[in-house]
């Protein structure tokens, strides 16, 4: 049996060489319930993706970009320092 | 069914059998009428597909890609300076494996502005991957259409195909076609590697030094691969209907000392051409190239050669009598005839012939060596 053919670069997600992203984040999104309004913009606004419907950010990965907070209508999201 | 088509209709026509599901243009003189008519389909009902008319060509191979990375079948046209504007895109329709077929009207680039036919659109994107395949005729237009689908999407070859047909002395010429009916002659698409949303990945994400050559390599090996899928496809095309055409198409080679080698109608022009050189003693014949990419082995030896380039590389001579100085060591005697339309008729190809200057290069209407 020959080798499957390789036709095109293909890169599955894994942890990257340099470990998961969300150890990048300098900034972390904080969600305050009573200001939330469930609106979901910052799920749509996320450029990694890592606010999930039900609006539960996944640290993992989030760079802790703060768009999510410039987006919030109800200013309900604070970035909070990370202490390290 | 026999009808009479241009070789835009013959194309639309081919491509409603052929039936993508996605099918993205903008439109450009001369083909305008394919993607016209392909419209029309679409709003009567008779094709069912995704019809994308976008604001570019740029746009439109995006477009096609995106549906082909997704495992639909998917078409394009388009001519000239709208070819251009896909460079970017036709190396990556090729790189990313992407089996989407095109139909280029061959037409001049500008400056100075002209609409008439020119190979020099389609010959500047000879080294994107793509297949190229030049007809001369409306039911070549159209049987060769067809073929391209079966042949772009061949596991062995899983490349973009490019067919050509010159701009208006085939696109908008009248001729008989028939049409057929391919049934299982173009099989399903099965893209082996087609977004799989149930396993998110990047595709063609960065590669590195250590990798790049080797996905080359393997475009490489399938323009290779190519060769045999064309033949087998020409093959099975012959058995069920009947017209075979080959990787070049021979008029009277047979005994031939001199043969006008050249592509699409200028070539049929030559038929004519060697017909009368014949009458007067000479054994002359045409060889057309129909496929460009990958390009034929040939065998010319102990036979003189005029190579009729409907095109121009500057500062380094005809595209086609260098790919066959380079491929079947011919000393050939280059004529570059046909350029923006530039009309060559028979009794101008017999004068190419009678006065070749094997080794040399002659630009048509050109008085005076520079």
């Amino acid at each position: 049996m020959t080798k499957k053919r390789e036709r095109l670069a293909v890169s599955r997600p894994k942890k990257g060489a340099s470990g998961k992203t969300g150890g990048w984040r300098t900034f972390r999104p904080v969600i305050d319930p009573e200001q939330c309004n469930k609106c979901g913009l910052c799920s749509l606004y996320c450029p990694e993706g890592v606010i999930s419907e039900d609006l539960e950010i996944d640290l993992d990965f989030c760079k802790g970009c703060g768009i999510c907070a410039e987006e919030c209508p109800k200013k309900a999201i604070r970035m909070e320092r990370e202490e390290r | 069914m026999k009808i009479i088509a241009t070789g835009n209709y013959a194309v639309a026509e081919a491509v409603k059998q052929a039936a993508p599901w996605v099918i993205a243009a903008y439109p450009i003189t001369p083909q305008t009428e394919i993607v016209e008519r392909i419209a029309q389909f679409v709003t009567r009902g008779e094709l069912a597909c995704d019809y994308i008319p976008v604001e570019s060509e740029h746009s439109a191979m995006a477009a096609c890609i995106g549906a082909s990375a997704a495992g639909v079948r998917t078409f394009t046209a388009t001519s000239s300076q709208g070819l251009l504007y896909m460079h970017e895109l036709l190396h990556w329709a090729a790189g990313a494996r992407l089996p989407v077929v095109m139909a280029n009207v061959n037409r001049a680039v500008g400056p100075p502005w002209n609409v008439w036919a020119d190979h020099t659109d389609a010959l500047s994107q000879r080294d994107t991957g793509w297949l190229q395949v030049y007809a001369a005729t409306a039911q070549e237009a159209y049987d060769t259409t067809l073929m391209a689908f079966r042949i772009a999407e061949d596991e062995r070859v899983l490349l973009p195909v490019m067919v050509n047909l010159d701009g208006f002395l085939l696109s908008h010429t009248m001729q008989d076609l028939a049409t057929l009916e391919p049934g299982s002659f173009i099989p399903p698409l099965h893209l082996p590697h087609a977004i799989d949303t149930a396993h998110p990945a990047a595709y063609a994400p960065l590669t590195g030094p250590k990798d790049y050559y080797r996905f080359r390599w393997e475009m490489e090996r399938s323009m290779r691969d190519a060769k045999r899928v064309i033949a087998e496809t020409e093959e099975d095309f012959a058995a069920r209907f009947g017209r075979r055409y080959g990787m070049t198409t021979e008029y009277r080679c047979e005994d031939a000392d001199v043969l006008v080698i050249a592509m699409g109608t200028l070539a049929k022009e030559a038929e004519v051409a060697v017909d009368r050189l014949r009458e007067e003693g000479t054994r002359a014949g045409v060889l057309r190239i129909r496929w460009f990419r990958p390009f034929p082995k040939l065998d010319l030896a102990g036979r003189e050669v005029v190579v009729i380039d409907r095109d121009y590389s500057f500062g380094f001579g005809g595209v086609l009598a260098h790919s066959l100085c380079s491929t079947a060591r011919a000393e050939p005697y280059s004529v570059i005839a046909g350029l923006g339309g530039q009309e060559v008729t028979h009794g101008d190809i017999a004068s190419f012939v009678r006065d070749r200057r094997p080794g040399e290069e002659h630009w048509f209407g050109v008085k005076a060596d520079v």
